[in-house]
């Protein structure tokens, strides 16, 4: 009982300095970790970011989890049923306790998914439910406004909250759960989650520290990290470097030019996981008529060598792609390869009127993917082959986007990843036709239309049975693939890096949250 | 004096609102924060939303009288990342700069005297020739390229096999040119002193020490190749000059008349350029700061930039605008010590 009391101490005294020296067991070990980014907050529902996300997996625990092979594992949630086309029932994990001490109860999982419906930056994706209650103590039943089959994928990002901890007001009168962007609030400087790992310390942008939860409910994990130090190296040169010469223990972002350094270096391992985020180039069909040909949309594709790039410029790092899913989405079709043939492109531009070629800009980002500007100049090389001169502008992250958002260039670089890591999360963003009410086609660049598609996933999204829907996709992305809505070129696939002892192979995946909490070390 | 530091004062106020009226022009080029706050996914509606809120919808004119009225009060704004008052943020990470800078200034005060004295006296000895030659190579090459050379020799090791490993003098070559490699690479380091507010420092413990000293030896290798060959040429003009000649004449011995009699003329020079060069090391932590990813004001500036945080960079730069005026006020305060020919209201003489 101290010993919670101990650690309720710490949490709430913020998270400024002190740390809870757990007794350390027999083999317990320290994990020294550095991150291309930290947390950019302790409120999990603040901000949808990877790094919250990655954060959320070691202060907190999902419903349920992604495999590594995108099945779903029950965590706080043991079983679920679907008991009719709008509603749902999940059991709750019994006996599980919060950082704070207070037990896990359906109501805090009620609580977690109407302040998800209050963020801003989950209301979208949690809009198709309507409600949630608490039969009993251990039993949820989520209703839906209409049939919704990725109801699970919805799961995988509710990570119950202490209701009790995060509730009530603070010393200055305002809300403990108000989600303050960029601001202040309570929930962005405390935390009580049920997850491995109690956030003991924590200097934003210089490192954060974590020690296990002693009363961490998953006995049967064979993880042994006692305590994590977190240090943000976004530098990739520095973040290697630290690895290679045992500064830190694990590295995340292996970037592409150090890849082969890393495989060979003694001590330490490297592990590639085939990523999920999409890259590709959207094709402005507002600013160039001629886009508005399927032919020379074609032709673009035909002309682009994904296996080139994947293979030369990203030195293997990327597996190149004929569409949007990754394999082990729902809508993966295994038929949608590259298909890069030149001769047939110069066709496809004379028979479109083309011959003679036209001149267009394109814009990329030189900071957010990996080779993104050598990327963008690869490819415009590869249209000065079938004559279209592409005068290519780059720029850094942060004037990228408010230059995207204006729609002036004929050609944009944009990467992907589908939030609910499912197929029609893509369509919905980069392809949908624009609907600035419903949202639909937010990401939609060159303002490229095609109802029937647009008709046959919206219909998909209705279906619950889950067979038939990924044939939808399927489908779905078979007809993208022929009228070239987007130009894909590969997947990024993901690195990390960790010295000898460090096992983390069993613990990542291709959705990048390393569950941690699981992770052996043996020295 | 008192009317001096009061126009320097001024000056400060000056460079203050000149520095924040640029920094608030720029920023609309410095990207949307917005865009950084927000996942992919966000709608527009609630992106609209927040920047209302920040108050980034208003014109140049509103954001800007909005800011002076708090800055006039000491209120910079909060920094959208650190989501506190962007003062209190470079304050956190004003001690680790000022650190190193001191380690670097450390480095260039004691090694660039004896050196830059020894090669005037001896212009012609290996030796300085040496010397001339590394410090030459010294200022050619980039803070950065310094860095990733150090951090790959001593932290993280290389192993020389060129030699034949068969014969003894080889095999004792080879083990003679590879390093070990266990210095520390980034960051302060876990074993900071705490010495009281925001300061930790890492001139306390072996290990702090140990993660001062690459970063140190690369801020400093720009500026030391510079002060040694600045000192050296000073010093074989003073050497050249009549009292030197006399003093020689007159039979004193060659120590004195080299250290205290020229070197203390060849110091004045020095400390104009030092005092100024210390404020641009400032700067150049920028660099250095971000290869050994140590927790400084320069690495704080430019993820600010990276992140498109606007108050924090303005507060910034109009700090780092700050530390300038005061370097160079401080400078002119010893000039005129060193110098009693200086008059400090800064008259035309």
């Amino acid at each position: 009982m101290a010993l919670k009391k101990k650690i309720l101490a710490t949490i709430i005294g913020a998270t400024v300095a002190g740390s809870a020296v757990l007794p350390l067991t027999a083999n317990a070990e320290t994990l020294r970790i550095g991150y291309s980014a930290d947390p950019e907050t302790l409120d999990i529902h603040e901000q949808l970011s990877g790094g919250m996300l990655r954060f959320s997996h070691l202060a907190f625990d999902p419903l349920v989890r992604w495999t590594k092979d995108f099945q779903f594992e029950p965590r706080l949630a043991t079983e679920w049923v679907q008991t009719d086309d709008t509603h749902m029932r999940m059991t709750l994990r019994e006996g599980v306790t919060f950082h704070s001490g207070n037990e896990l109860t359906a109501e805090d999982v009620v609580w977690t998914i109407e302040r998800l419906k209050e963020s801003p930056d989950y209301r979208a994706i949690f809009e198709p439910i309507a409600t949630a209650e608490a039969v009993d103590d251990y039993t949820v039943e989520i209703t839906t406004t209409a049939p919704y089959p990725l109801l699970l994928n919805l799961a995988t990002y509710i990570f119950p909250m202490d209701s009790q901890f995060y509730t009530g007001e603070t010393e200055n009168g305002v809300d403990k759960a108000e989600i303050v962007k960029a601001g202040n609030s309570f929930a962005s400087r405390n935390v009580s989650g049920t997850g491995p790992f109690v956030l003991t310390d924590r200097r934003q942008g210089v490192r954060v520290d974590f020690e296990r939860f002693e009363d961490y409910w998953d006995t049967e994990s064979e993880g042994n990290v006692s305590s994590i130090v977190l240090t943000p190296i976004a530098e990739n040169a520095a973040r290697v470097a630290a690895l290679l010469s045992g500064g830190v223990d694990f590295i995340d972002a292996v970037p592409p030019n150090d890849l082969e350094r890393v495989r060979e270096a003694s001590d330490v391992e490297l592990f590639e996981v085939p990523g999920t985020r999409i890259i590709g180039f959207q094709l402005n069909e507002e600013q160039v008529e001629a886009f508005k040909d399927v032919r020379v949309r074609q032709a673009v594709d035909l002309a682009i060598n994904q296996e080139g790039i994947a293979d030369r410029l990203m030195r293997g790092f990327a597996t190149p792609a004929g569409q949007f899913s990754p394999e082990g989405y729902s809508g993966h079709n295994p038929d949608l390869v590259p298909r890069y043939d030149l001769t047939r492109a110069q066709e496809l531009m004379a028979e479109a009127g083309y011959e003679d070629g036209f001149s267009v800009d394109m814009i990329a980002p030189n900071n957010r993917y990996v080779n993104d500007a050598q990327i963008a100049q690869a490819v415009a090389n590869m249209l000065s082959r079938i004559n279209i001169n592409v005068n290519l502008r780059t720029m850094p992250l942060a004037q990228y986007w408010p230059e995207y958002d204006t729609r002036q260039s004929d050609i944009a670089m944009l990467g992907w990843h589908s939030d609910t890591e499912d197929t029609a999360n893509f369509f919905q963003y980069l392809s949908f036709c624009i609907d600035e009410e419903s949202g639909a086609g937010q990401y939609n660049y060159g303002n490229y239309c095609n109802e029937e598609i647009d008709a046959l996933v919206t219909e998909a999204d209705s279906v619950t049975d889950l067979e038939r829907r990924n044939e939808m996709l399927r489908e779905a992305e078979a007809m993208l693939y022929e009228d070239v809505g987007f130009i894909t070129l590969h997947w990024q696939n993901l690195a990390y890096a960790a010295a000898e002892g460090v096992e983390i192979e069993p613990v990542v995946n291709a959705i990048d949250f390393p569950y941690l909490g699981d992770l052996v070390i043996n020295r | 004096m008192i009317a001096f530091l009061i126009k320097r004062l001024m000056h400060a106020v000056l460079v203050m609102f000149i520095i924040s009226v640029l920094a608030f022009a720029i920023q609309d080029n410095l990207g949307d924060p917005v865009q950084q706050m927000v996942g992919q996914s966000v709608p527009e509606s609630e992106r609209e939303a927040l920047r209302e809120r920040l108050g980034l919808n208003d014109s140049f004119m509103v954001q800007y009288v909005r800011f002076a009225k708090n800055a006039v009060q000491g209120d910079f704004g909060n920094s959208y990342f650190y989501r506190e008052p962007a003062l209190s943020v470079i304050a956190r990470h004003l001690p680790a700069t000022l650190e190193l800078v001191f380690a670097a200034t450390l480095i260039i005060v004691v090694f660039s005297a004896p050196i830059g004295v020894y090669s005037a006296i001896k212009p012609r000895s290996i030796i300085s020739r040496f010397f001339m030659g590394a410090s030459i190579i010294g200022i050619s090459i980039p803070v950065f390229l310094t860095a990733i050379v150090l951090i790959q020799i001593f932290s993280i090791g290389i192993t020389v096999s060129i030699f034949p490993e068969g014969t003894a003098w080889g095999a004792w070559l080879n083990s003679a040119l590879s390093t070990q490699g266990n210095m520390p690479s980034f960051g302060r380091g876990y074993d900071l002193v705490h010495v009281f507010g925001y300061w930790d420092t890492n001139l306390a413990s072996w290990s702090g020490l140990q993660h001062l000293v690459l970063p140190a030896i690369s801020l400093a290798s720009i500026m030391l190749p510079l002060f040694i060959r600045l000192i050296r040429a000073e010093m074989m003009e003073v050497l050249q000059s009549e009292y030197v000649k006399y003093a020689r004449a007159k039979g004193i011995s060659m120590r004195r008349v080299y250290f205290v009699h020229a070197l203390k003329n060849t110091m004045l020079p020095v400390i104009t350029v030092g005092g100024v060069q210390i404020g641009t090391m400032v700067a150049y932590t920028i660099l250095t700061e971000t290869v050994f990813q140590w927790p400084g004001m320069g690495l704080m500036f430019l993820d600010a930039i990276n992140r498109a945080d606007i108050p924090l960079i303005v507060a910034y730069l109009m700090i780092v605008g700050v530390i300038f005026v005061v370097t160079n006020t401080i400078v002119d305060l010893i000039y005129g010590f060193v110098n009693p020919t200086v008059k400090l209201t800064g008259k035309p003489a």
